[in-house]
C-alpha cells in the first residue's frame, strides 16, 4: 500500500524560519525561484527572537577605525584561529552590507546622536560593533525578515494574484528526511531530490519535490540539561545532513555562555545578555571581588585591562586604555565562573554575581537593558537596578555543523544540500564571539540562498526524482513509535515500553554531566556507553494517543537526531587531546598548537541513510582528522607574528 | 516549598472537550508552563500547547489562565493560593486545534493585508539618517512578540465572528501607527495614505478604545494611547468618528 503523503513541487526547499532560513528564501525568491519555508514552529517564532545583545558589523559608525580587518582579526582570535578563515573573512567583508539591507526592509535600529545605526561594546570585540535595538536584537532580526517576506508576498499577489505563487511558508511542520537519489545506483553520487515530514497539527506526512534544500535549523542544545535554547534546538539539520550522507565538523565545541540565570531552577539557563557587561556590568564573587582579572589568559594578556581602574577607565577612554576582562570571549569567562564556583566562592545559588546596579543610573539600565529588568523582575523578583544578578554557565551554541564550502554554502559531498546559520560549521573555529551569529545568519543565509537558487537553475530539466521506497521508509521510520517495537522485545527492562520524555532527560544529564564545560576521557567514555544504551532504549519509545498535534510523538522523534549528534560531540570530545574554545579538557589543560589546524569530521558510520543502532558497542559515527587549508598570506599578514607564534606551528608560519 | 497543586486544563479539539482535572508537584519558582510540562512527561504526555522559548520573548504560549489572557511561560505560579484551583483554557477568539493549541491563522492573514514598509527611493543601504527620538516611537510597537493575546482579548472579535473579516485587530492596527510613524517611510509619496487605508480597509473605526489590549499586553506597549488613539486622530481629519471625539474628551478630563 502506497503512504498516503501530500505532494508539492518547489524550486528551493529552506529547512528552518530562523534568521538563516528567511535570509535564504528571500534570496532565493529574489533570484526567481519557488521558494518553500519549512518552519517546525508558527512562522515569526524562531530561536532567533531570543538573540539579545546585536549584530556584529564593522560600520564603524561610533569608531571609525574600525573596519573588516579588525573584524576578522577579532573574529579569528576568538575562534583560537581554527576558524575557516576564508568564512570569516566573508563574513566581516559582507556583514555591514547585510545589516544596511535590513534598514530598507524597515528595520528600526537605535541610532548614534548623528543619526546613524548605533553600536555597542561587545566580548572580543575590539571597537563598538554591534548594531542593536535596546536587548531585543534578535527579535527585531525576525521581524524585518517575516515583513520582507509578506512584502514579496504581496508583490506575488498583484502580478498573480496569489500571495503563495513563489514563496510559501509552511508552519508547524517538521523534516525527518532529506530524500537523495543515486541516479546511477551508487551511494556515492546521490543528490537531493526533496524532504519528506509530518504537519504538527495533522500529523499527516508530506513531501516537497526539490532539488535544492538549505539547512537552516540552528543548533543542539537540547540535548543538554541547563540550555539558554528554545525547543527547537535538536539537532534536526545536523542529523538531516548525517543521514543524507554529509559530514560534520567541529562538533567537540559547544559554546556555554558564561551568563544564564540559575535562580529560580525553572528559569535555569535563560540567556543574561553579553550586553550588561558591554555596557558597564561587572563579575563579583562571593567575597565581592572582581575576580576576571585572575583569569586573563596567556594570549589575551597585553589587550586587557589589568586592574580595576584601568578597565574602568576604558568605558570614557577606550584609546588609552585596555579593556575590562569582563569582556572576554565567552569560552574564558565561563571557565572563570565555572572556577569560581568550584573553589568555594560561589553565590548562593551556584553561580556568581553580575552587577550593573553599582555602575549605571537605574534609569539608563531599564533604557539599554529592557527585557533583562523585565526577565528578572518577573521571573526571579529581582531588580536588576537595585541588586546584583545571579548568573552561570548555560548551553549556548554549537560551534560545529555541517562541513560547507565557504563561498557557495554547499554542503560537502551531497550535491543539492546546503547549510547556514548554526547548523553550519567552520566560520566560528572553537568559540563564538557574541553578535557574529546575527550577521552569520545573514551573510551566510543569502549566500545559501542564492547558490542554491543558481544549482536548481542549472539543474533546470534534469531534476532526480524521489524514489518511492524512500518515502515509504521515511514514513515507517515517522510511524514507528506508534507501533510497538517493544511489544515481545526483551531488551527492554521489564519488556515496559520507555517513555519519551524521561529518555530526553536521561540524555541532558548524560550530556551535562558527562561531556559539558569541563572533559576528562574517562566520563566522555562513560557518556558513549551511556548513548549507545539511550539508543537502544529510545527504539522502543511507545507514545500514546493520536497523531495530531502530540508532543510525545514529535519528541520520539526528535530524540534520533538528539542522540546522533550527541554522539558527535561526545566522540570528537573525546579524540581532540587539547584545550580550546568551547572544548576544555581537565586532562590536557594546554592548547596544543598541533591541533589547531585540524578538523575532527564526523560521518554516518554505517551504509547512509540507515540506523540499525542495535548493538550498543557499536556506534553510529565514523570519526576522522583531516588538515585544514593553510589560511591565506594576505590575511595572515593581518596579524602580527608575534601574535601567530601562539597558535600557529614555526612549520607553518616558514611556509 | 512543593506542594500538591489541582489544576483543570481544558482537553479536546475542533469537536469539542472538556476541562480536566489534574493534581501535580508544583515547585517554588515555577510558572504555569513548567507545571504543563510536569503533566506532558508524567500524565499526559500528549497533551497539546505550543512554546518556544520559555523566557517570554517568543510569544508562543498564550492561553487564559483563570479567565485571564496570559503568556504560560510569564505567568508564576506564586501569584496563586496554594489551595486554588488553576485553570488552563485555550485562547477564545480562535478555532481550537487540539487541547491549548488555536489556530491563529486569522493573525497571519491579517499580517498580508497591511501595506509593507516602502523604503525612501532617494536613499541607498548606509544611508538612512534618523534620530533615536524620531524612531522611538515605531520601536515601542516593534517590541511586540505576536502573542496575539491583544487579538484575543478584543472584544470586537471575541465572540464576534462576523468582524473578523472587517477588523485587523489591535496588533495589526499598530502595525499601520507603527509604518506611518516611521520616520523614512515613502508610503504617501507612491499614494498611500496610511491613515485612512487603516480606517476604510483595517476596521479601526471598529475600536472603542476600551483598552483590555494594553491591559493584556506582556510587552507593556501602550497600544491604545500610544497607537490606536493617534490612529483614530489623524484619521479623524479626514473622516468623522464619534469615538475619536470621546477618546479625547476622557484624555481630557484625566490632565486635569
Amino acid at each position: 500500500m502506497t503512504t498516503q503523503v501530500e505532494r508539492h513541487s518547489y524550486d528551493v526547499v529552506v529547512v528552518g524560519a530562523g534568521g538563516a532560513g528567511l535570509r535564504a528564501a528571500i534570496e532565493a525568491r529574489s533570484q526567481g525561484m519557488r521558494t518553500a519555508v519549512i518552519c517546525k514552529s508558527l512562522f515569526g517564532k524562531a530561536h532567533t527572537v531570543m538573540a539579545e545583545g546585536g549584530i556584529a558589523a564593522s560600520m564603524g559608525n561610533v569608531n571609525e577605525n574600525d573596519n573588516w580587518q579588525v573584524h576578522f582579526r577579532d573574529t579569528m582570535r576568538g575562534g583560537k584561529f581554527l576558524n575557516q578563515w576564508r568564512m570569516a573573512e566573508l563574513h566581516a567583508k559582507e556583514a555591514p552590507d547585510r545589516v544596511w539591507e535590513l534598514e530598507t526592509w524597515g528595520a528600526l535600529f537605535d541610532r548614534t546622536k548623528d543619526g546613524k545605526i548605533s553600536q555597542r561594546n561587545f566580548g572580543g570585540h575590539e571597537y563598538p560593533r554591534l548594531a542593536h535595538v535596546g536587548d531585543r536584537t534578535g527579535l527585531e532580526l525576525i521581524r524585518t525578515l517575516q515583513q520582507k517576506i509578506v512584502s514579496l508576498q504581496q508583490e506575488d499577489k498583484k502580478e498573480f494574484g496569489d500571495y503563495e505563487a513563489r514563496l510559501k511558508v509552511f508552519q508547524e511542520c517538521t523534516v525527518t528526511r532529506i530524500l537523495t537519489r543515486a541516479e546511477s545506483g551508487s551511494a556515492a553520487d546521490s543528490r537531493v531530490c526533496g524532504v519528506f515530514g509530518y504537519v504538527r497539527e495533522s500529523g499527516r506526512f508530506f513531501v516537497i519535490e526539490a532539488p535544492a534544500v538549505v539547512l537552516a535549523t540552528g543548533g543542539i542544545g537540547k540535548s543538554f540539561k541547563v540550555p539558554s535554547n528554545s525547543w527547537e534546538y535538536t539537532g534536526d539539520g545536523h542529523a538531516l545532513a548525517l543521514l543524507a550522507g554529509a559530514q560534520l565538523i567541529n562538533m567537540e565545541f559547544v559554546q556555554f555562555h558564561p551568563t544564564g540565570m540559575v535562580w529560580p531552577p525553572s528559569v535555569k539557563g535563560i540567556l543574561v545578555t553579553e550586553s550588561v557587561r558591554g555596557d558597564g556590568g561587572v563579575l563579583r564573587n562571593s567575597d565581592g571581588k572582581r575576580f576576571m582579572f585572575d583569569y586573563i589568559p596567556e594570549v589575551f594578556k597585553e589587550k586587557y585591562a589589568q586592574d580595576e581602574a584601568e578597565a574602568d577607565g576604558w568605558y570614557t577612554a577606550p584609546d588609552t586604555h585596555r579593556r575590562p576582562p569582563e569582556l572576554l570571549p565567552r569560552d574564558e569567562v565561563a571557565r572563570a565562573i565555572n572556577a569560581e564556583v568550584k573553589a568555594g566562592h560561589g553565590s548562593p545559588h551556584g553561580g556568581v554575581f553580575l552587577d550593573v546596579s553599582t555602575r549605571l543610573p537605574a534609569e539608563e539600565i531599564r533604557r539599554r537593558l529592557p527585557s533583562m529588568h523585565h526577565q528578572f523582575k518577573e521571573l526571579a523578583d529581582v531588580d536588576i537596578t537595585a541588586e546584583p544578578m545571579e548568573v552561570g554557565p548555560t548551553c549556548h551554541y554549537v560551534m560545529g555543523g555541517v562541513d560547507v564550502d565557504p563561498d557557495t554554502a554547499a554542503a560537502t559531498g551531497v550535491p543539492g544540500l546546503f547549510a547556514a546559520g548554526e547548523v553550519a560549521g567552520g566560520m566560528h573555529g572553537s568559540n563564538r564571539l557574541g553578535g557574529n551569529s546575527l550577521s552569520d545568519l545573514l551573510v551566510f543565509g543569502r549566500r545559501a540562498g542564492l547558490y542554491a537558487a543558481t544549482y536548481a537553475a542549472e539543474l533546470a530539466g534534469s531534476r532526480p526524482q524521489v524514489a518511492e521506497e524512500q518515502i515509504e521508509g521515511a514514513a515507517a521510520e515517522a510511524l514507528r513509535p506508534f507501533s510497538a517495537e517493544y511489544a515481545g522485545n526483551t531488551d527492554t527492562v521489564d519488556g515496559r515500553p520507555e517513555n519519551p520524555y524521561s529518555l530526553h532527560q536521561e540524555l541532558q544529564q548524560t550530556m551535562n554531566d558527562l561531556v559539558g564545560i569541563i572533559r576528562r576521557a574517562g566520563e566522555m567514555e562513560e557518556a558513549l556507553h551511556r548513548l549507545a544504551d539511550l539508543r537502544v532504549r529510545s527504539r522502543t519509545a511507545v507514545v500514546e494517543g493520536h497523531r495530531q498535534f502530540n508532543p510525545g510523538w514529535h519528541l520520539a522523534i526528535d530524540l534520533r537526531n538528539m542522540l546522533l549528534v550527541s554522539e558527535c560531540v561526545a566522540r570528537a570530545a573525546l579524540e581532540r587531546t587539547e584545550s580550546r574554545g568551547g572544548h576544555t579538557r581537565d586532562d590536557y589543560p594546554q592548547m596544543d598548537r598541533l591541533w589547531r589546524k585540524s578538523n575532527l569530521v564526523c560521518e554516518l558510520a554505517e551504509y547512509r541513510g540507515v540506523i540499525t543502532g542495535q548493538d550498543p558497542a557499536m556506534g553510529q559515527i565514523k570519526l576522522t582528522r583531516r588538515d585544514m587549508l593553510p589560511i591565506r598570506a594576505d590575511l595572515l599578514a593581518l596579524f602580527e607574528k608575534d601574535e601567530l607564534l601562539k597558535y600557529l606551528t614555526d612549520e607553518e608560519l616558514s611556509a | 516549598m512543593s506542594y500538591r497543586g489541582r489544576f483543570k486544563i481544558w482537553r479536546g479539539d475542533a469537536k469539542g472537550g472538556a476541562l480536566q482535572e489534574f493534581v501535580v508537584e508544583v515547585n517554588e519558582g515555577e510558572v504555569v508552563l513548567d507545571i504543563i510540562h510536569r503533566l506532558q512527561a508524567t500524565q499526559a504526555p500528549d497533551l497539546a500547547v505550543r512554546w518556544n522559548c520559555k523566557a517570554g520573548k517568543c510569544g508562543s504560549c498564550s492561553a487564559e489562565i483563570n479567565g485571564r489572557p496570559r503568556l504560560m511561560c510569564m505567568t508564576r505560579m506564586s501569584v496563586f493560593d496554594e489551595s486554588e484551583t488553576v485553570t488552563v483554557t485555550p485562547m477564545r477568539t480562535f478555532p481550537v486545534v487540539r487541547d491549548l493549541v488555536t489556530d491563529v491563522s486569522f493573525n497571519y492573514t491579517k499580517a498580508r493585508e497591511i501595506p509593507s514598509f516602502v523604503p525612501p527611493p532617494q536613499l541607498g543601504p548606509g544611508e538612512y539618517r534618523m534620530q533615536q527620538e524620531d524612531v522611538g516611537r515605531s520601536q515601542e510597537f516593534r517590541k511586540c512578540i505576536e502573542c496575539f493575546l491583544c487579538q484575543n482579548v478584543c472584544h470586537v472579535v471575541r465572540d464576534h465572528e462576523e468582524n473578523k473579516t472587517a477588523f485587523a485587530g489591535p496588533r495589526f492596527l499598530m502595525r499601520i501607527a507603527e509604518l506611518d510613524m516611521h520616520p523614512l517611510d515613502a508610503a504617501e509619496e507612491t499614494g498611500l495614505d496610511r491613515k485612512s487605508t487603516a480606517q476604510d480597509e483595517h476596521g479601526l473605526g471598529y475600536c472603542n478604545i476600551t483598552k483590555c489590549c494594553t491591559e493584556v499586553c506582556p510587552e507593556h506597549i501602550k497600544i491604545t494611547d500610544n497607537a490606536l488613539i493617534p490612529l483614530k486622530e489623524r484619521a479623524a481629519d479626514r473622516k468623522y468618528d464619534p469615538l475619536v471625539w470621546l477618546g479625547s474628551m476622557i484624555r481630557r478630563r484625566r490632565t486635569d
